[in-house]
């Protein structure tokens, strides 16, 4: 073999400096591709959007008038539909993590408890509304309600607070543990006084990050029966009278921010996609501001617990 | 609480003060506290076991879930299939549920399907992997800490947000360089479904290519290899079945994604492979008849079930796929 000359070597030597130099370039070029596309679609709301948001645009029912019809129903649909599903994935979510991270024996069947939700997380959301117009709607008999609405979102969020809550937990170190064990604390004294407050940074964060997926969520809602015109509120959960407390909302047909977003959209009138583009902006708004709150505090206690 | 009162008359400062029989007196005092002590045991067993069994239920949950998703995909194909053969549900090149003589044939679905998805692919594919390796191998630490969360709102966006965008502001964008697409078509839904699942392949793909041990990057710095040479001959292959992984992920994302092909593609069911048209996929499918209002039990109403599990089994064979090429590819340190 040939021996390569001194020249040759530096020539490739160079091209390689200069390959791995323009590399650097295309990388950050790449980001900019994703972070470009978020700043076109934010402008292209809010130029379309923010002339409509006007006060009367969250106190109107959704109209025939462009011009007159507003978010009312859609948002306090969100709102209830998002109290049903916290309620409901929080304590299921962040009790499954534990178990799994604390209590499960190593055996089969936490195998496939684990690889179970591994799957669940890539199962398609439009089959989870499959799934609760079968058995939620007609099985179940809950009909087309908030309470459909919002277990099937809170199934479609299991595995993001499930997923969280282990992360977090596993990164408390098993001295802390020890450590209560030691004192004589039982294993639920021991996860629920020490292993629990130290991981809930973390745990907070999935279960924002859950919410604002749940909150943007539309094709489930879709096959369950959401409406797309609604021009009532469901019953208000607070009474006048004893006991106070009603829970007729949970029963009530709705409408969300998302499906009135959908439902503007899909019309041809040009009127109705700035409506659309003003929900639009609304949504961003909220989704935006809640992943903003859970990087904030993933950074503040990442930052705070040193071990 | 107990064990401190219980333990204190015997540590060493205090037992040199003890007379003998107040010593056997506060022995006495102990066991009768040890006695009390084991009924609260026992209670406090039944409430551990109680809680730990409850916590168990709440993970078993989700195995339920999987399995209410199974049974109702394949109780309502079944009652389905007892009307549609699975010939012509296969071979049949026409989809037309709602019309007076049904035609069930799923291929313009699942073409409509592949296309947008293959398209997000294109887009997102590379993109998404010069993204990580970028993230993992060039960019200093600050950089990494202010573009990864950015990226990652990519995928906090509400898709019906994004197909607002991909039939609103894409499409009319690409019709100033194509002039005769048409209103719905596949390209701009499938372009934005891929910039929208780039940061699922980015975040994972950097992760498995983190998890490589150092020392293989040293190795292979030592040989004087720069960071390019590094990160495409020794990285990428090592960190494999991580990258795979989140391939699949996005593959599956792509195909089972709805709003932004419902309302930028269209929902007419159409046989073609060309991006230009507009065509349904299987989920655009699901949300058009879901938005109707189907009598429950009727064969349309039956149809989105056997749409759903054609999409399950869709990507359960990619992630089988993906499974098989990972464990011939996994490296293992």
């Amino acid at each position: 073999m040939e021996k390569p000359s001194q020249s040759d070597v530096e020539k490739s030597v160079a091209g390689n400096k200069h390959r791995d130099k323009l590399f650097a370039v295309l990388g950050l070029l790449s980001t900019f591709v994703g972070m470009l596309t978020l700043a076109a679609l934010l402008a292209d709301l809010a130029v379309n959007g923010l002339a409509r948001l006007q006060p009367h645009f969250f106190t109107s029912y959704p109209s025939r008038f462009a011009g007159q019809a507003g978010i009312l129903s859609a948002w306090v649909g969100t709102i209830l539909v998002m109290i049903v599903t916290a309620v409901t994935a929080i304590p299921v979510g962040i009790a499954a993590g534990v178990y799994l991270e604390e209590y499960a024996p190593k055996n089969w069947f936490t195998a496939l408890i684990e690889i179970n939700i591994a799957n669940l997380a890539g199962v398609p959301s439009i089959v989870y509304g499959l799934m609760a117009l079968g058995l939620f709607v007609y099985q179940f008999g809950f009909g087309q309600s908030v309470l459909s609405a919002g277990l099937t979102l809170a199934l479609l969020i299991l595995p993001i607070v499930i997923v969280a809550t282990r992360e977090s937990i596993r990164a408390v170190p098993g001295s802390m543990r020890e450590a209560a064990y030691a004192l004589g604390a039982t294993k639920w004294q021991t996860t629920s006084d020490h292993v629990l407050p130290y991981s809930m940074g973390g745990i907070l964060t999935g279960v924002i990050i859950g919410l604002s997926r749940a909150i943007g969520e539309t094709a489930p809602l879709i096959t369950i029966g959401a409406l797309t015109f609604i021009a009532f509120l469901p019953d208000s959960p607070f009474k006048a009278e004893f006991p106070f407390i009603s829970f007729d909302w949970l029963w009530s047909p709705y409408s969300v921010l998302p499906i009135q977003m959908f439902n503007w959209v899909s019309r041809p009138q040009a009127e109705f996609h700035l409506n659309a583009a003003a929900t639009g902006l609304v949504l961003m708004v909220m989704t935006l501001a809640m992943n903003g709150i859970a990087i904030y505090f993933r950074y503040r206690f990442r930052k705070r617990i040193k071990w | 609480m107990i064990f401190a009162k219980c333990s204190n008359p015997y540590t060493p400062g205090r037992k040199k003060h003890l007379k003998t029989n107040q010593a056997d007196a506060a022995y006495l005092d102990l066991q009768s506290q040890v006695k009390g002590r084991a009924s609260g045991l026992t209670l406090q067993k039944i409430r551990e076991r109680a809680i730990e069994f409850s916590m168990f239920l709440c993970a078993f949950f989700s195995v339920a879930v999987t399995g209410g998703i199974v049974w109702v995909l394949l109780y309502e194909s079944w009652h389905f299939f007892e009307n549609v053969s699975i010939v012509e549900f296969l071979t049949d090149t026409q989809w037309t549920v709602l019309f007076e003589n049904p035609r069930h044939g799923i291929m313009p679905l699942v073409t409509g399907t592949l296309v947008t998805s293959g398209i997000a692919l294109l887009v997102a594919l590379p993109l998404g992997t010069t993204i990580a390796i970028y993230l993992s191998e060039y960019a200093n630490s600050t950089v990494r800490e202010i573009l990864k969360p950015v990226l990652e709102l990519l995928s906090a966006v509400p898709t019906v947000v994004f197909g607002y965008f991909a039939l609103l502001f894409v499409t009319p964008l690409l019709q100033s360089v194509l002039p005769e697409l048409p209103g719905f078509n596949m390209l701009s839904a499938g372009l934005v479904i891929g910039i929208m699942i780039i940061p699922y392949i980015s975040s994972l793909s950097e992760d498995a290519m983190k998890a490589v041990p150092v020392h293989i990057r040293e190795g292979s710095y030592a040989m004087g290899a720069t960071r390019l040479q590094t990160a495409l001959r020794v990285l990428v292959p090592a960190a494999f079945s991580g990258i795979a992984s989140a391939y699949v992920l996005g593959f599956s994302r792509a195909v089972g994604e709805t709003m932004v092909v419902a309302l930028a593609a269209g929902t007419q069911p159409n046989l073609t492979l060309n991006p230009m048209e507009g065509a349904a996929t299987i989920t655009a499918f699901i949300v058009q008849v879901s938005l109707g209002d189907l009598p429950h039990g009727s064969i349309a109403y039956q149809s989105i079930f056997a749409a759903g599990l054609t999409l399950m089994c869709m990507t359960l064979i990619f992630n089988i796929a993906g499974y098989m090429l990972r464990k011939r590819f996994r490296e293992i340190y």
